[in-house]
C-alpha cells in the first residue's frame, strides 16, 4: 500500500517513530498524484517544491522531536478559496487572473505552525457556487469512484483529492453543503463546523453569514484531528466565536449509549434514492444497536429552506463579488471608460452561474423588493433556526441522508440550474441555521458509488457529532473501502 | 401635490406669482473624519499627507477574503458626538453595505449605518444676534471614508490613492430646520465647535476633514409643506457653503417666480464659477441595496460604558460662554470669539488667573494674537500648542500696562518683540528702555521745550483754539519717544497753558 493511503494519524504515528519521513510521504503524494490525477483533475494548482521544502523542515523538527503536533509533516491540500501567501489562488475564476495573495488566510497560518505541508490548491465551483465543481472555469473535476460522475461539490476538488489517495486529508469551505456533499459523492469524512468555530479571515467570500471552514477526511478521527487544528476564535474575524477549543480527537470513543438520535421525517421523502434512504435508515439502526435512543423530530420548515438560501446567499454573494472589479487586481479588460471596463472585466471574468447569482441577489436587495424578498427570507431564516432549537431539546444529534442521490453524471444537471440547487436540500438548513453537521459514508448504492449520512448537532457541539461518527464508523469498514482508480 | 406642481398651475399669472415671498428650508449633513490613530476597520494609521498608498493593507484596499474589525474608539468617539447634540444613544447599532461601483471604494460597498444608527433624536442650540434657535439632528452614524481618485492631466489616466479608504467619519444629519444661509453658517460653525471641544474631529474644512452637503428648497411663506428639495455637494468652505446656499435659493426662487419648475436633483458647487450645476436627477439616483454588513455584529452599548463616556466630557462651547460672561463680566461678543476654540478659551483662563482683567486680556486675545494665529496657520490646527506668545506672558503684558508701567501704546510694540522671543514683557521693557515716564519733573522739562518749540501754536490755543491741544500732545509724546505717561502729559500741560495765559 502506497504511504499516500495512510490517515493523518496512522502517518503521524509513522513519522513519530521516525518509521517513515515527511519527504518520503510528502514524495509519495506526488507520486500517487502523478499516476492518478491526469484523470481526476482534482488539483489546479500543485506546489510541488515548497512541499518538499516544508516537508524537509517538518523532518528536522521531528528529528529534533521539537513538536508533537499531529500535522508535523502531513501533506493536505486545500480548496483554491483559501489565501496562501505567494501561491496562486484562483477561486477557479478567470476574474483573479493569476492572483498571488499577499497574505495567508489564518487557517492556513495555524497549519504552518503546526509544521503541516501543502500539496497543492484543489478545484471547486468557481466560488465556490455549485454543487458538481463542473462550474469551474478551468475543467470540472471527475469522482474517483467512477470518472463519469462528478464528486459533488463547491469542494470537489478536495474531496476527490482525499478519496484519491493524491493527499493525506484536505481543508474545503461549506456554504450550503459544498463539504459535506462532495464528502457523500466521495465516500469521504466531510466536516461543517458550527459558524464561528472556524475563522473565516482569508477564506475567499461567498455568503459571509453562512461560509465555514472544515476538513475533509479518509476517517473520523482525522476530522477531529484537523479540526482542533483550525479552530477557535481570529481577532481579525469578528463573527468567529471565543469558546475553548475542546481536544475532540480524546472524547471519540466514549460509547453512544444513552445519546437521543433524533430522525426527521421530512428529510426522507418520494423522490429520494431508495438506496440512500435504506442506507440511513440502517445506519440509524447501528447506533441504536449501540444503546443510542432514537427519537421522531419535526423540521417543518425544511421546505422552505432552498428558496431561502437562494436569497440570502445570492444577496450577499452579489455585495461580495463586487470588489472584482478589473481595478486593484485580478482580471481586467480592455475598455475604453471605466462603466466599460467594469462591464466587460466583469462579463468576461465571471462564469455563467456566478452571474446568475450576483443578478439574483443584487435583485432581491433592490429597493422595493427588499422587504419582499431579502427581509422575508431573514425571517424564515429565523424560523429553521428555531425548527432546530425545538427538535434539539428533544435529542443530541439529527442524522439524515447527506444528499438525495449518490453521485450524478457529468452534464446531467448542468443545464438545469434548480434541479442542481436540489442536490443540497438536506445540507442547506444547517448553514442557514449555522449549526454543525458531518457527513461520513454509509454504503453504496447499485453502481458501486457510496453513500453519505448526515449528522447534524447543536450550536458547539461538535464533539458529539464526532463521536456518534465514530462509534459508527468503528462498526463498520465503510470508510476501509478505496476506489479503484479506472484508466481514462 | 407639491409646490412644485400648484405653482405650475398659476404660471400663466406672473403677477400673482412674483409677489409671493419665499422661504428656504435647509437641512446639512455634515462628514466629520475621525481623529483616531488607525482607520475604522484595520490597523492601518490616519495619518495625513503620506504618500499615496502607503497606509494601506489588504483590509482597507478591498483583497479577496479580508474581514473588517471595527475600531473601538470610533464607537467611543460616536458615543461622545450623540451625548454632546443631545442625542440618544442606541443600545443596539447595525453596521450597513452601502453598495456602488467606484475606483476609490475597493471593496465596492462602503461599510457604513443605515438602519439602526448610534445616534438619533439630538439637538443643537445655536446662537446667532443674541437670539438662540433650536437646530434638531435627525441622526449621528458611523463609516468609512473612501480613497481619492487623482485625474492626471499628463496622462489619459486617473490614479486611485487608498491612504484616506477606511478612515472613520461621522455622518451628522440635521433635520430641515435652517431658514436662511447665515443659520447654516451658525450651526456648522457651531457644531464644529462641540466635534473641535470633543477632541474627535479637527474640523479643517480646507483639508476635507469637516464635509458639508446641503439639502435646500424653498417654499412659500406661511406654507407648511415642503417645496423641491435639491442636495449641493462639494461644499468645503464656510464661504463655499454660505455662497451656494445663497446662489441656490436665488436660482429656485427665480425658477419659481418665472413659473419654472424644480426637479428633485444632486447639483455640484462650483467655486471657481461661483454656480451650482446639476450631478444627477433623481431618476438616475443610485439604488445602494443597502443591507445589514454580515461580517460585523450587531453592535452593542452597554449604559455603562455611556456613562463613563458622559462623565468624562468636558465643558462644551454654549456653557463654557454662558460662565464666560457671568464669571469674567465679559460682553456676549467676546465670550462668543473666545470660547469658539476649546484652546483658546483655555489660554485666556490660564491668562486671567495670573492677572484678573478679563476684558484687557480678551480685548488682546481677539485683536492682536488672533491676528498672529491667522498669519501663522495656527488656528488651521486643532488645538494650538506652540503660542506665539504665551498665555503667562500675555498676562504679564497687560499686568504692566495697568500698573502705568506701560503705555498701551508701547505695549503693542512689546507684543511684537515678545513673538517666538524667550523674552519676558519686563525684560523686553528694560533691555529697551521704554517704561513709562511718570516722573513730573522730567515730564515738565519736556513740555517746556515743545512750548518753546511752538510759540504759535501757543497762541492760538490761549486765543481760543482748543484743538491744538492734540497737536502739542502727540509733541510731547514724540520728543520723549512715546514713554511720558499720557495723563501726566496731559495735566501738565493744560497747567502751563492756563497758567501762562
Amino acid at each position: 500500500m502506497s504511504l499516500a493511503a495512510l490517515t493523518i494519524h496512522q502517518a503521524g504515528e509513522k513519522l513519530r517513530r521516525r518509521e517513515i519521513t515527511s519527504v518520503e510521504l510528502t514524495a509519495a503524494v506526488f507520486q500517487r498524484i502523478d499516476q492518478t490525477d491526469d484523470r481526476i483533475r482534482a488539483y489546479i494548482t500543485l506546489a510541488k517544491e515548497a512541499a518538499l521544502e516544508q516537508a524537509r523542515r517538518a523532518d528536522q523538527q521531528l528529528m529534533r522531536n521539537e513538536m508533537a503536533s499531529p500535522l508535523l509533516g502531513i501533506p493536505l491540500a486545500l480548496k483554491d478559496n483559501f489565501l496562501t501567501r505567494g501561491l496562486r489562488t484562483t477561486c477557479a475564476s478567470k476574474i483573479l487572473g493569476d492572483f498571488i495573495p499577499p497574505y495567508d488566510a489564518t487557517t492556513v497560518q495555524k497549519l504552518r505552525h503546526a509544521g503541516a505541508v501543502f500539496s497543492g490548491k484543489t478545484n471547486l465551483d468557481e466560488f465556490a457556487m455549485g454543487s458538481s465543481a463542473e462550474n469551474s472555469a478551468f475543467f470540472p473535476t471527475r469522482n474517483p469512484w467512477n470518472l463519469q460522475r462528478i464528486p459533488g461539490g463547491s469542494s470537489g476538488g478536495s474531496a476527490a483529492a482525499v478519496a484519491a489517495d493524491e493527499c493525506i486529508a484536505a481543508l474545503g469551505t461549506d456554504t450550503g453543503g459544498s463539504i459535506r456533499q462532495p464528502a457523500a459523492c466521495c465516500g469521504v469524512v466531510g466536516l461543517k463546523p458550527t459558524y464561528g468555530r472556524v475563522s473565516r479571515y482569508g477564506i475567499i467570500a461567498f455568503a459571509s453569514s453562512m461560509d465555514q471552514v472544515g476538513p475533509l477526511t479518509k476517517d473520523v478521527r482525522d476530522a477531529a484531528l484537523l479540526l482542533e487544528a483550525i479552530a477557535g476564535h481570529d481577532p481579525a474575524d469578528s463573527t468567529s466565536a471565543s469558546r475553548p477549543v475542546p481536544k475532540y480527537s480524546e472524547v471519540l470513543n466514549r460509547e453512544v449509549k444513552g445519546l437521543r438520535v433524533g430522525v426527521p421525517k421530512e428529510y426522507f421523502v418520494p423522490g429520494m434514492q431508495p438506496l440512500v434512504a435504506k442506507a440511513t435508515r440502517d445506519a440509524i439502526r447501528s447506533l441504536a444497536n449501540q444503546g443510542a435512543q432514537i427519537e421522531d423530530v419535526g423540521l417543518p420548515y425544511t421546505e422552505y429552506a432552498v428558496a431561502v438560501y437562494y436569497i440570502v446567499a445570492t444577496a450577499e454573494a452579489s455585495s461580495n463579488l463586487a470588489r472584482y472589479d478589473g481595478m486593484r487586481y485580478g482580471y481586467r479588460a480592455k475598455a475604453n471608460d471605466l462603466n466599460e471596463t467594469y462591464r466587460i472585466s466583469r462579463d468576461e471574468g465571471f462564469g455563467a452561474e456566478v452571474k446568475r447569482r450576483i443578478m439574483l441577489g443584487t435583485y432581491a436587495l433592490s429597493a422595493g423588493y427588499y422587504d419582499a424578498y431579502y427581509l422575508k427570507a431573514q425571517k424564515v431564516r429565523t424560523l429553521i433556526k428555531r425548527d432546530f432549537d425545538e427538535a434539539f431539546k428533544r435529542c443530541d444529534v439529527i442524522v439524515t441522508p447527506t444528499a438525495p442521490t449518490t453521485a450524478f453524471k457529468l452534464g446531467e444537471k448542468i443545464q438545469d440550474p434548480l434541479q442542481m440547487y436540489l442536490s443540497d436540500i438536506y445540507t442547506i438548513s444547517i448553514n442557514l441555521a449555522g449549526l454543525p453537521a458531518l457527513s461520513l459514508p454509509c454504503g453504496f448504492d447499485g453502481d458501486g458509488l457510496p453513500i453519505g449520512m448526515q449528522i447534524i448537532g447543536k450550536p458547539f457541539d461538535e464533539a458529539t457529532i464526532l463521536r456518534v461518527a465514530h462509534a459508527y464508523e468503528q462498526a463498520t469498514e465503510w470508510h476501509m473501502k478505496k476506489p479503484r482508480i479506472e484508466d481514462g | 401635490m407639491d409646490d412644485g406642481a400648484s405653482l405650475s398651475t398659476i404660471a400663466g399669472f406672473p403677477l400673482s406669482v412674483s409677489k409671493m415671498k419665499y422661504e428656504p428650508v435647509i437641512g446639512l449633513e455634515v462628514h466629520a473624519q475621525l481623529l483616531t490613530e488607525s482607520k475604522i476597520f484595520c490597523g492601518c494609521s490616519t495619518e495625513f499627507g503620506r504618500e499615496p498608498n502607503h497606509n494601506t493593507c489588504p483590509v482597507c484596499t478591498g483583497f479577496p477574503g479580508v474581514l473588517p474589525v471595527l475600531n473601538k474608539k470610533v464607537v467611543e468617539f460616536a458615543i461622545k458626538a450623540g451625548l454632546a447634540t443631545h442625542c440618544d444613544i442606541a443600545g443596539s447599532s447595525v453596521l450597513a453595505r452601502k453598495n456602488y461601483f467606484y475606483p476609490d471604494l475597493p471593496k465596492g460597498y462602503q461599510i457604513s449605518q443605515y438602519e439602526r444608527p448610534i445616534c438619533v433624536d439630538g439637538h443643537i442650540d445655536v446662537e446667532m444676534d443674541g437670539a438662540v434657535k433650536r437646530v434638531r439632528l435627525t441622526r449621528i452614524h458611523i463609516e468609512e471614508d473612501a480613497g481619492k481618485n487623482i485625474h492626471d492631466a499628463h496622462t489619459d489616466a486617473s490614479l486611485v490613492d487608498l491612504n484616506r479608504a477606511g478612515v472613520p467619519l461621522l455622518e451628522i444629519v440635521s433635520e430641515p430646520d435652517l431658514r436662511s444661509r447665515e443659520e447654516a453658517g451658525a450651526y456648522l460653525r457651531t457644531l464644529r465647535a462641540i466635534l473641535q471641544y470633543l477632541g474627535v474631529c479637527d474640523g479643517n474644512m480646507e483639508e476635507g476633514s469637516f464635509r458639508c452637503d446641503a439639502n435646500v428648497s424653498v417654499r412659500p411663506q406661511g406654507s407648511e409643506t415642503l417645496g423641491t428639495k435639491i442636495e449641493i455637494k462639494n461644499l468645503n468652505s464656510f464661504r463655499a457653503v454660505e455662497s451656494a446656499l445663497k446662489y441656490e435659493i436665488e436660482r429656485q426662487i427665480e425658477t419659481l417666480s418665472g413659473g419654472g419648475l424644480l426637479v428633485q436633483e444632486t447639483r455640484l458647487w462650483d467655486e471657481h464659477r461661483e454656480e451650482t450645476r446639476s450631478m444627477r436627477s433623481k431618476e438616475s439616483a443610485h439604488d445602494y441595496r443597502y443591507f445589514p454588513d454580515p461580517d460585523l455584529l450587531p453592535l452593542t452599548i452597554d449604559e455603562h460604558w455611556i456613562a463613563e463616556i458622559r462623565a468624562a466630557l468636558p465643558e462644551l462651547p454654549a456653557s463654557r460662554r454662558a460662565r464666560f460672561t457671568a464669571a469674567y463680566a465679559l460682553p456676549a461678543y467676546d465670550a462668543e470669539l473666545l470660547t469658539s476654540r476649546k484652546d483658546v478659551a483655555d489660554y485666556f483662563e490660564e491668562a486671567v488667573k495670573i492677572h484678573a482683567n478679563p476684558k484687557a486680556l480678551s480685548n488682546w486675545i481677539v485683536g492682536d494674537l488672533f491676528r498672529e494665529l491667522k498669519a501663522r496657520r495656527l488656528d488651521e490646527q486643532l488645538s494650538i500648542t506652540n503660542w506665539p506668545v504665551t498665555a503667562e506672558r500675555l498676562a504679564q503684558l497687560v499686568q504692566m500696562i495697568d500698573q502705568e508701567k506701560i503705555s498701551g501704546k508701547i505695549a503693542k510694540t512689546v507684543f511684537d518683540a515678545m513673538l517666538d522671543s524667550d523674552q519676558s514683557p519686563q525684560h523686553i521693557v528694560s533691555a529697551k528702555g521704554l517704561e513709562q515716564v511718570s516722573d513730573s519733573g522730567s515730564i515738565e522739562a519736556s513740555v517746556d521745550q515743545v512750548l518753546a518749540a511752538n510759540p504759535k501754536q501757543v497762541a492760538q490755543y490761549r486765543s481760543g483754539n482748543e484743538k491744538v491741544f492734540g497737536f502739542l500732545v502727540g509733541q510731547i509724546m514724540k520728543v520723549t519717544q512715546g514713554k511720558a505717561n499720557p495723563q501726566k502729559v496731559n495735566e501738565i500741560l493744560r497747567e502751563k497753558l492756563s497758567a501762562g495765559a
